[in-house]
C-alpha cells in the first residue's frame, strides 16, 4: 500500500472528528485491556514466560542466519518449498507465480499483515486472480476497500450499521429486503457466502505468526477458523511470513503462544493453533498438494542493526495499540501505512523511511504504557526516541519546533543568562496573569492554548526567591 | 541542623522554578522538616528531558553534564518531579554510557537521585505529616514517575497521613493525561483528546482535588479544568503535604 | 542456491558482524534444537491424576466446548446419539475412518446414520478422536488417513471422543504423542479450543464464524470400566 504516514496530523484530525470511528476506538479501550488483566491474573507465571520469551527471541537474532537455514532445509524435506524475498515486489512476483503455476482463479486468504506489507490482493487482481479474504474484519474491509486498522481487529474501525450497508451492497444473491441489523445475521451470511469461496478456491494464502526451525512448521493461529480452511481446502498452500518469526523447537513456540492470545485478546489461547508442515502426506485423505513459504526480508535485516533489533522480537500481539493513548485516539489508519500504534511507529520508519514516517515517532506521550505491556518486553519508547534522533539529525523535524529546541538548550546551557531571560519573562507574565491566574490565550502559546488555560506564574522564580531567602539569612 | 543530618540538594525543575515557586518551598519544608540539610545548587536549570526527547542528543548530553558537575558533593539529589528524577536517574547513565569519564559520574548522580515522595517514604520513611487538608482528592500517577521511578504506593501512603483528606481512586488514575512535553503542542487536537479522558474521570471520581506528583501533568490539567470551567482544584503533592497555602494551580 | 537468499543471510550476518556461525556455535544450536524442558510451565499445566481431568473440564466449559463423560468407549455413541438429539441435528455423521471409532457400536443406535471418511462440504456432524491438554482445555488433533483435518473444520458441529487417560496436562508433553521417532511432523497439528468464534464486527463475542458452531467431547474416562 502506499504510505501516507507523512500526512498524520490532517489524518489524526480527520479521526478525531469521525464520531462512529470515536465510538469504537472506545468499545476497543474498554473491552482489550481489561480482558489482557483478566488473562494475566489467571496466570502467575506470566512474567516468567515474558522474560523466557524474550530470551528466545534474542536468542534466534543473535543467530538468525543459521536458524532460517535449518528452517528452510526441514521444509524441504518434508516436502514443501521455500522462497527467499529481498523485498514487497520479489514477494508479489513469487506469490504470482505459483499461483499462476497452479491454474489458479480464486485464491483464499486468510489475514496476514505481511500481504499488506506487499500488497498481494493489489498485485493478484491486477494480473487477473481474485483474492478473497476469509477472516470477518478483513472480508469486511476488503469488500469496502479499505485497510485494516488494527493488527487483530481489522474492522475495528467500523460500527455494525456500515457492516450492513457493505454487506448490501456486496451480496446481490440475497433478497434485498432481509434483514440484516444484528452482527448474528452478517455472521450467518458471511458464513454463508464464504464457505462457497473456501471450497472453490485454488490456492490457500495465509500468514504465520511463528515459523519452527525444528520442524519446518509455519504456526497460524485464529479464532474463526478460517485460516484452516485456507490451507486445508485447495491445491496449494502458500504461507507468506517475516523472516524475524523463526523460533528454534516446538516447545519454544509453546512459550510464544502462552504470551500471545492473552497480550491480544485476553483468551489463554486463539480457539485455532495450527502447526503446518510440509504437503499432505502419500497416505493422507485431505490437504493440500503444495506448500510454499515465502520468507520476507523488506528492510528487516536492516533493522537487525544496532537500535532497532528489538523491535524484530514484536509478536503482533497488538497488546501495545491497546494500551496506547494516542492510538486509542485517532485508530490505525491515521498513521498511514500497515502498522500502526507504538510497533509501527517503530517499525513503519525501517520499512517506508524516516522522511515519510517522521510523525509517527514523535506522536507519542512516551507514557510507557506499551512497554509494560509487551510480552516480549520491546523497549518501544526507547525506540521511538531513536528514530526521533535520526529525524533530527536528518532535519526532518519542522524548522520551528527544531529552532525553538534548540534555543531552549542553548539558555539552558548558559545558567547565568538563562535566570537573566526566564526571570524577566516570568516577571512580566506573573503581573499579567495575576488577576485572573491564568492566561486564555498568548502570544506564541497558541499549541497550549487551543485546548486549555495556561496557569500564570507566580511571578519570582524559586532560584531568585531562595537566593533572597539566603541573602536574608546570612 | 545537626552534622550529621542528610545532605540534600533539591533539583527544582525548571517548570518548578519558573511557573511554581511554591511547590520548591513546599520539597523544602518537607525535607527540612524530616531533617535533611536542604542546598539548591544555583547553576540548575533544565534536566534536559526536552532536548533529550526532541532527538536532540548533543545538547541533551550537554545539558546532562552540566547537571551533574552541579549536584556532585552532595548524599541525595531529590526532585519534586517523576519525570525529570527519571531523566537524571534512568536515561543519564544511557546518555553519557560511551563519554569516558562521565559515565561513571553519571551512574554515581543515578544512584543518589530520588523523587521527593519516593524519597520521604522509602529513604527517610517519614511517618508523619503535619499538614490538614479539607477535601476529596484524587491522585494521577503521572508516565514517568510511575513506570519508570516505581512511584504508586509512596504518594498514597503520604496522602494517608494528611488529617481531613479522603481519598478517592480513579481506576484510570494510571493512564496518560496526554501532556507528553512538547508532545502537547506539536499535537494539539491528540493531546487534547487524551486530556479530556483524564478530565472527565478525575470529574467522575467526584473528588474537588486532583493531586500529581508533576507540574507538567498538573499544569496540563489544571488548564483543560480550567477551560471547561469545572470547579475542581488542581494540587502538586508536595504542596498538599507541607500545608501551603498558594493558590491552586491556574487560581488567581 | 538463490541470489535471494545468498543477499538475504550475507545481511544478516553483516547486521550481526560476523561470517558463518563457526561449527562449534553451530553444533551448540544442534545441541538446543534436540534438547526439551528447562521452559517455564505454568502450574496449571502440572496437574496430575483425577484433578488434571476436572481441571481439563473447566477449562473447555470456559471457552464454550460441551463435554460428555461417559464410563466406557461403548457408551460413545449412545452419547452421540444423546448430544444430536438434545440440540435437534441431524443424525448423518461422518465419522473419521479411525478403527477405533469403527469399532464402537454405532448399529445400537437406530436414530445414527455413520459413514466414514473426510469431510465433505455437505456433512454436518463429525466424529474424530483426539487428545487434550489440560492446561487451557484444548484438544489436539494431528492429521493422517485415519484423522482427516477436514473433519475439525468443514461440519457445523464436531464431536471429538477423547480418553481420559490421554489427556496430558501442558502443551509441551503433547508432542510426544502426535510425533513420529523420527522423519517430519504429521501434514498438520491442530489445537482445539473452543468453537469457532469471532468479534469482528463492533468486538461483540459471537460463535461459529467458518469452523464449527458447536465443540462437543464424549470423554470416556477408564475409571469406571
Amino acid at each position: 500500500m502506499d504510505a501516507t504516514s507523512s500526512a498524520f496530523p490532517e489524518n489524526s484530525r480527520r479521526a478525531l472528528a469521525d464520531e462512529r470511528l470515536q465510538e469504537a476506538l472506545h468499545r476497543l479501550a474498554d473491552g482489550f485491556p481489561a480482558r489482557r488483566r483478566e488473562a494475566v491474573d489467571r496466570l502467575p507465571e506470566f512474567d516468567q514466560l515474558r522474560a523466557q520469551a524474550r530470551a528466545v527471541k534474542d536468542h534466534v537474532l543473535e543467530n538468525l542466519d543459521s536458524y532460517l537455514e535449518r528452517f528452510a532445509a526441514k521444509v524441504e524435506e518434508a516436502g514443501g518449498h521455500v522462497h527467499w524475498c529481498r523485498d514487497a515486489l520479489e514477494a508479489r512476483q513469487t506469490v504470482l507465480r505459483i499461483c499462476r503455476d497452479a491454474g489458479a482463479r480464486t485464491v483464499t486468504k486468510s489475514k496476514s499483515m505481511v500481504g499488506e506489507e506487499i500488497a498481494i490482493n493489489e498485485h493478484l487482481e491486477a494480473h487477473g486472480i481474485e483474492p478473497v479474504e476469509t477472516d470477518l474484519g478483513e472480508y469486511i474491509i476488503q469488500l469496502r476497500r479499505e485497510a485494516p486498522s488494527h493488527l487483530i481487529a481489522p474492522a475495528i474501525h467500523l460500527s455494525k450499521d456500515q457492516v450492513t450497508e457493505t454487506f448490501k451492497a456486496a451480496h446481490g444473491e440475497f433478497p434485498v429486503g432481509r434483514r440484516l441489523d444484528e452482527p448474528r445475521a452478517m455472521l450467518d451470511e458471511a458464513r454463508t457466502v464464504l464457505r462457497k469461496r473456501f471450497v472453490e478456491a485454488d490456492v490457500g494464502i495465509t500468514g504465520a505468526n511463528m515459523i519452527i526451525a525444528e520442524t519446518g512448521t509455519a504456526v497460524v493461529v485464529t479464532n474463526e477458523g478460517n485460516a484452516d480452511l485456507t490451507m486445508t481446502l485447495p491445491k496449494v498452500h502458500i504461507a507468506i511470513t517475516g523472516i524475524e518469526k523463526v523460533v528454534p523447537t516446538l516447545d519454544d513456540a509453546v512459550t510464544v503462544l502462552r504470551l500471545l492470545a492473552r497480550s491480544a485478546t485476553g483468551q489463554d489461547v486463539t480457539v485455532y493453533t495450527t502447526f503446518a508442515t510440509g504437503p499432505r502426506r502419500d497416505d493422507d485423505v485431505d490437504g493440500p498438494d503444495a506448500f510454499h513459504v515465502v520468507l520476507l526480508d523488506n528492510g528487516r535485516s536492516a533493522l537487525m542493526e544496532s537500535d532497532f533489533r528489538d523491535i524484530l522480537r514484536c509478536i503482533r500481539c497488538g497488546a501495545c495499540l491497546n494500551h496506547c493513548p494516542v492510538y486509542s485516539a485517532v485508530g490505525g489508519h491515521a498513521y498511514g501505512w500497515v502498522y500502526s500504534g507504538p510497533m509501527g511507529s517503530v517499525l513503519n520508519p525501517g520499512l517506508v523511511g524516516i522522511e515519510e514516517a517522521h510523525h509517527l515517532p514523535n506522536a507519542s506521550t512516551f507514557c510507557g504504557a506499551c512497554e509494560e505491556v509487551c510480552p516480549v518486553g520491546i523497549p518501544l519508547p526507547k525506540m521511538l526516541r531513536h528514530w526521533r534522533e535520526r529525524a533530527f539529525r536528518a532535519r526532518a523535524v519542522g524548522a520551528t519546533g527544531r529552532a525553538g529546541m534548540r534555543a531552549w538548550a542553548f539558555l539552558a546551557l548558559r545558567p547565568r543568562l538563562y535566570r537573566a531571560v526566564t526571570g524577566a519573562v516570568m516577571a512580566v507574565l506573573g503581573a499579567l496573569g495575576r488577576r485572573r491566574g491564568r492566561f486564555r490565550r498568548l502570544p506564541l502559546a497558541g499549541g497550549w492554548t487551543v485546548a486549555r488555560d495556561l496557569a500564570a506564574p507566580q511571578g519570582p522564580t524559586f532560584i531568585s526567591q531562595w537566593a533572597q531567602r539566603r541573602r536574608e539569612r546570612s | 541542623m545537626s552534622s550529621d543530618s542528610p545532605n540534600v540538594a533539591l533539583f527544582v525543575t525548571c517548570l518548578v522554578d519558573l511557573m511554581r515557586p511554591s511547590v520548591g518551598f513546599a520539597a523544602v519544608k518537607l525535607l527540612e522538616d524530616a531533617g535533611c540539610a536542604v542546598s539548591v545548587p544555583a547553576t540548575q536549570t533544565c534536566c534536559g528531558q526536552p532536548a533529550y526527547n526532541a532527538g536532540d542528543r548533543a545538547d541533551a548530553r550537554a545539558i546532562a553534564r552540566q547537571v551533574i558537575e552541579a549536584f556532585e558533593g552532595f548524599t541525595y539529589v531529590v526532585a519534586p518531579s517523576g519525570s525529570c528524577a527519571a531523566m537524571i536517574k534512568i536515561h543519564y547513565p544511557g546518555l553519557l554510557a560511551d563519554e569516558p569519564g562521565w559515565a561513571a559520574r553519571a551512574e554515581a548522580l543515578a544512584g543518589r537521585t530520588h523523587e521527593l515522595t519516593q524519597f520521604l517514604s522509602d529513604v527517610l520513611e517519614v511517618d508523619e505529616i503535619a499538614a490538614q487538608y479539607q477535601g476529596i482528592v484524587t491522585h494521577h500517577d503521572g508516565c514517568s514517575g510511575l513506570r519508570e521511578m516505581g512511584i504508586k504506593e509512596q504518594p498514597r501512603a503520604l496522602l494517608g497521613r494528611i488529617g481531613g483528606l479522603a481519598l478517592r481512586e480513579s481506576p484510570k488514575a494510571e493512564a496518560c493525561c496526554g501532556f507528553g512535553g512538547t508532545f502537547c503542542v506539536k499535537y494539539p487536537e491528540i493531546s487534547a483528546h487524551i486530556l479530556d479522558e483524564k478530565i472527565d474521570d478525575i470529574a467522575a471520581t467526584g473528588a474537588d482535588t486532583v493531586i500529581a506528583g508533576d507540574l507538567g501533568c498538573l499544569l496540563n490539567i489544571a488548564g483543560r479544568l480550567k477551560r471547561r470551567g469545572l470547579a475542581v482544584k488542581a494540587r502538586h503533592i508536595a504542596e498538599v503535604l507541607a500545608g501551603s497555602t498558594a493558590a491552586a494551580i491556574g487560581e488567581p | 542456491m538463490s541470489t535471494a537468499r545468498e543477499q538475504i543471510l550475507g545481511n544478516l550476518r553483516k547486521a550481526l558482524g560476523r561470517g558463518h556461525l563457526s561449527p562449534d556455535r553451530e553444533a551448540q544450536l544442534d545441541a538446543r534444537l534436540s534438547a526439551s524442558g528447562g521452559a517455564v510451565i505454568p502450574a496449571r499445566g502440572r496437574v496430575e491424576g483425577q484433578a488434571r481431568i476436572t481441571a481439563f473440564c473447566d477449562e473447555a466449559a470456559r471457552v464454550g466446548t460441551t463435554v460428555a463423560r461417559v464410563p466406557s468407549s461403548a457408551a460413545a455413541p449412545a452419547a452421540v446419539a444423546d448430544y444430536l438429539a438434545e440440540h435437534d441435528l441431524a443424525a448423518d455423521i461422518r465419522l473419521a475412518p479411525d478403527p477405533f471409532l469403527a469399532d464402537l457400536p454405532w448399529s445400537e443406535q437406530a436414530a445414527l446414520s455413520t459413514s466414514a471418511g473426510p469431510a465433505r462440504p455437505t456433512d454436518t456432524v463429525s466424529v474424530t478422536t483426539a487428545t487434550a491438554a489440560a492446561e487451557t482445555g484444548t484438544l489436539v488433533l494431528a492429521s493422517g488417513p485415519e484423522s482427516p483435518t477436514t473433519l475439525n473444520f468443514l461440519p457445523d458441529t464436531h464431536i471429538a471422543v477423547l480418553l481420559a487417560e490421554t489427556i496430558v496436562g501442558a502443551y509441551e508433553a503433547t508432542w510426544s504423542a502426535v510425533r513420529a521417532a523420527d522423519g517430519p511432523l504429521p501434514r498438520v497439528v491442530n489445537w482445539i479450543t473452543g468453537p469457532s468464534r469471532t468479534a469482528d464486527i463492533e468486538q461483540t463475542l459471537l460463535i461459529g464464524i467458518h469452523g464449527p458452531r458447536r465443540q462437543h467431547i464424549v470423554l470416556i474416562d477408564g475409571q469406571d470400566t
